[in-house]
């Protein structure tokens, strides 16, 4: 996450940004600052695939009833849907169905759900929680649950006020609320069940994430990496709200419930105590590794996988030592918490790699062999193949510029970091990419079984971390280094690629102006779905990403797309649009544009994006005439 | 101990009185931490509720003051969202903000036991050092300057984190008057002020040198700030510092603050910046 107090209010969100030595206070810049890339350094990039065949999975899937029930759809998280009116030949004639209004300003991520004929779509902070009745024309509100969080919560996301969803399960809507609370709202009259605080804003807690449940457990984790927090993932009991277990991202293992059962695949991750053996003395009490992305869960193998966050603080110099277990995934048992195997994406994580990006569980064939696999497009520029028993990486190919690592040792598991690319206070260190949001952050993929093709929404940026400048937090002076994001090589900020994940390749990418921030949906139409940051809502062809129909929506898009079968058997599909999180707060913030060093110097590499979109939440649903 | 609901109602009230003053009087509204003694608080106790007095007295203007921590997106919600106009305290050359001419320069200072005859005339790179428990602010995610440094030599395992903001303010130095820690490096307005409880026992040494090359200051400039483009505000606010700049530093003192000559503050600007 992200660091420097003004302006930051990105990153940690996760946000994000760690760069180093300091504090990220992230300036902007001005075009044309591509002498980074003069010297002509190390920089990985994507392999493409010119002459793909389809290869469709052979994998089982969860069947579809239609609904949307959970931001991923199914535990696997593929964001699959099986609804097939909609195709290449009809998409075109979509149309506008209905609208609402959220009467927001700060951006909109959540997921909008269907269960029942109802939707439900939670907001920004505030965190309201709106139920629509989709039986009646127009989809007229049926209630609102307002659970009212304390406005000092504002002041502790990094990242804009965001909320990533609701989860729906036994007849309860299941979220968590910014000022660290989770609520249980009855689906049907809108009445809180239940509201369990789970964590403290005076500790610079706050929860974006979207809940997943799991056999009655709703799994919730905490934001805040840049703000010095413990992170945890946190089961509480659906029918009570009573918290069963919770399990620390460092500390000692019984805080991260490390027993008998975890065996990591890599000697690296094994040992008694690593969450506090690889910190400074009790560093780890104020690591970050917050848990605020995406959680999938295997009924089969009764795990559930999750990524944590960067640690703290940026100055990664004051914490030397691999940091575990931040920046990594683990696999965990959902009755007891207990965890099974842990990797490590980013050791010693130099550039706020937060490693929450979503895990896709799909069974792939990998040299011959069919394998039980999570795929998971990460902060650092790589799209992991692992096995999901074992935590073993099978396979880690570039998916963006990358020159801060030289590849993935598939033997070791270690990231190959370029020694020439470690930031040090003080000094200056251009063309570092994946900047520090990522090759990819939070923004969500899909998984198509038809075509075998994952859809990445990912950034195409890179940065630079300049001169220091004095900043400070409540009265206490000290410096932090700028940083400034601009475009990596090709002079844009974003791409939508379709990735084949046996071949660990590219096989086609459309180039996006701004970073791609919204997440991406596929149905059995071969049809995908995704949002820009300036505001349209495209659907391209699976196969080939050709555009096939675009709406320009009222602000820029950084929601999740989702698609049901509505009461009268049509498909449809809703977005949420209103510009706003770490890439979009330049807008839903009212930044100032020149000001380079504006939300974590996000704010220079989409400086011109006020000029294409406006801030405010509003639901759009399409359906064929 | 004074409640949280008290404090609440005393801030309201000012609040209040703000408003309907509104119309007839000017009004300066000052975004200010409601608990950071000595710097401020509700009660408007911190030598920046005084300082701010003065400004609003020669501007003939109603203070007001709109409470929030200056943490993350502060400036940008609070100053650049035209709830305040005024800050007092922020480092000069702070990048978001228009800033005033400096009206104090203070430096980290390393605190310690007067009795155990420790010796910081070498700065970070004190032989002493390598033996100590050292106590350090931590800013959030940030460590502060003297945290770097420590980490620069390999010290990290020394370091002592504290939470310097709110209730805990003078927790630093009362570890070191305690023996919790051997020696702990403070910022200047929070080592001055809680070391005066313990007059006598306690050494201020300030870091030297000024700055850890490459690029780590250990003294700053501290200005006020306005919103970026209010020109006119701050030409009045410069006028002020420099016309009160004898009451100013008389208030400083009283609070114990350790201050630096500010004739060489365009140097110390230029190597932050």
């Amino acid at each position: 996450m992200v660091s420097s107090n003004e302006t930051s209010h990105l990153a940690a969100c996760k946000c994000w940004p760690a760069i180093p030595a300091l504090c990220l206070t992230l300036l902007g810049g001005f075009a044309g600052e591509r002498s980074a890339f003069a010297q002509k350094p190390l920089m990985l990039q994507p392999t493409i695939e010119h002459n793909y065949q389809t290869h469709p999975y052979q994998g089982q899937l969860k069947a579809d009833d239609g609904q949307w029930i959970r931001p991923a759809k199914d535990y696997a998280s593929t964001r699959y849907s099986s609804l097939d009116q909609l195709n290449a030949s009809n998409v075109k004639t979509l149309k506008l169905v209905f609208t609402f209004s959220t009467g927001m300003t700060h951006g909109h991520e959540a997921a909008p759900l269907v269960v029942n004929n109802t939707m439900y779509i939670v907001t920004p902070f505030p965190n309201n929680l709106y139920a629509l009745d989709l039986t009646k024309p127009g989809a007229p509100m049926k209630w609102v649950y307002e659970p009212l969080p304390t406005p000092a919560s504002q002041g502790v996301a990094c990242c804009d006020v965001v909320n990533r969803g609701a989860s729906y399960d036994d007849g309860k809507i299941y979220y968590n609320t910014m000022d660290d609370q989770t609520v249980a709202v009855d689906a049907i009259t809108g009445r809180e069940v239940w509201k369990t605080r789970v964590g403290d804003i005076n500790r610079g807690e706050s929860m974006t994430m979207a809940p997943l449940v799991v056999k009655g457990k709703v799994l919730v984790g905490n934001s805040g990496g840049e703000f010095g927090v413990r992170g945890w993932l946190t089961a509480l009991d659906g029918k009570t709200g009573k918290i069963v277990w919770r399990a620390y991202t460092a500390g000692p293992d019984k805080d991260v419930l490390i027993g008998p059962r975890f065996k990591p695949f890599y000697p690296q991750d094994r040992g008694q105590d690593l969450g506090v053996k690889t910190w400074p003395p009790d560093a780890w009490k104020i690591g970050g590794g917050g848990v605020w992305g995406w959680i999938s869960y295997d009924p089969q193998l009764n795990l559930i996988y999750y990524g944590t966050a960067n640690p703290g603080p940026w100055d990664a110099d004051a914490r030397p030592g691999d940091n575990k277990f931040t920046s990594g995934i683990f696999a965990r048992d959902p009755d007891t918490g207990e965890a099974v195997w842990f990797y490590q994406f980013s050791p010693h994580d130099l550039y706020d790699y937060d490693a929450v990006n979503e895990n896709i569980l799909l069974d792939l064939p990998i040299n011959g062999q069919n394998r039980k696999v999570l795929v998971h497009p990460d902060r650092n520029g790589y799209v992991y193949v692992m096995d999901r028993t074992t935590g073993e990486v099978l396979s880690a190919n570039v998916f963006a510029p990358i020159t801060t690592s030289r590849g993935v040792d598939l033997k070791t598991g270690q990231l190959q970091y370029v020694e020439e690319k470690r930031p040090i206070t003080g000094k200056v260190v251009q063309g570092l990419c994946p900047a520090a949001p990522g090759a990819k952050d939070w923004q969500p993929s899909a998984f198509s079984p038809r075509t075998g093709l994952l859809y990445i929404p990912h950034n195409h940026l890179c940065m630079d971390e300049e001169d220091l400048t004095p900043n400070y937090i409540a009265g206490t002076p000290y410096v932090g280094a700028n940083v400034r994001m601009y475009d990596a090589p090709g002079g844009y900020g974003g791409e939508f690629t379709a990735w084949d994940p046996v071949e660990g390749k590219v096989v086609w990418t459309n180039q996006d102006h701004f970073p791609v921030w919204s997440g991406a949906l596929v149905t059995a139409g071969d049809i995908v779905f995704y949002g820009t940051l300036d505001g349209w809502f495209k659907a391209v062809d699976a196969h080939s990403g050709i555009l096939l129909w675009q709406f320009k929506t009222g602000s820029g898009i950084i929601g999740q797309p989702t698609t049901y079968k509505g009461p009268d058997g049509k498909q449809y599909v809703a977005i949420l649009s209103g510009v706003g999180g770490w890439a979009g707060a330049i807008v839903a913030g009212g930044l100032d544009a020149r000001d380079e060093s504006a939300a974590l110097g996000f704010a220079n590499a989409v400086k011109d994006l006020p000029h294409y979109t406006n801030k405010g939440g509003m639901l759009y649903v399409f359906a064929l005439p | 101990m004074c409640s949280l609901f008290l404090k609440f109602c005393a801030g309201f009230t000012v609040l209040l009185s703000g408003i309907t003053a509104i119309g007839q009087t000017r009004e300066l509204r000052v975004c200010a931490d409601p608990n950071n003694i000595p710097f401020s608080n509700m009660e408007q106790e911190g030598f920046e509720n005084r300082i701010a007095t003065l400004v609003a007295e020669d501007l003939h203007a109603q203070l007001t003051y709109v409470w929030q921590r200056m943490g993350r997106g502060f400036v940008r919600e609070y100053l650049d969202g035209s709830r305040c106009d005024l800050l007092i305290g922020i480092p000069s050359g702070y990048r978001s903000v228009l800033t005033t001419i400096p009206y104090y320069r203070s430096t980290y200072l390393f605190v310690s036991r007067r009795a155990q005859r420790l010796d910081f005339a070498a700065g970070f790179n004190s032989p002493d050092l390598h033996r100590l428990k050292i106590g350090v602010q931590v800013l959030e995610e940030e460590y502060t300057p003297p945290g770097e440094a420590l980490a620069r030599r390999g010290l990290q395992g020394a370091i002592v984190g504290f939470d310097t903001a709110g209730d805990g303010a003078g927790s630093i130095v009362q570890a070191v008057a305690n023996r919790q820690v051997d020696v702990a490096v403070v910022w200047g307005p929070l080592a001055g002020y809680f070391a005066q409880k313990y007059r006598g026992s306690l050494v201020l040494t300030p870091v030297e040198p000024e700055v850890d090359p490459p690029g780590l200051p250990f003294t700053f400039a501290i200005s006020m700030g306005v919103r970026k483009g209010n020109v006119s505000l701050r030409n009045e606010v410069e006028a002020i510092l420099s016309k009160r700049e004898g009451e100013i530093r008389g208030i400083l003192n009283q609070y114990g603050v350790p201050q630096l000559p500010l004739a060489s503050i365009a140097k110390s600007a230029g190597e932050v910046n």
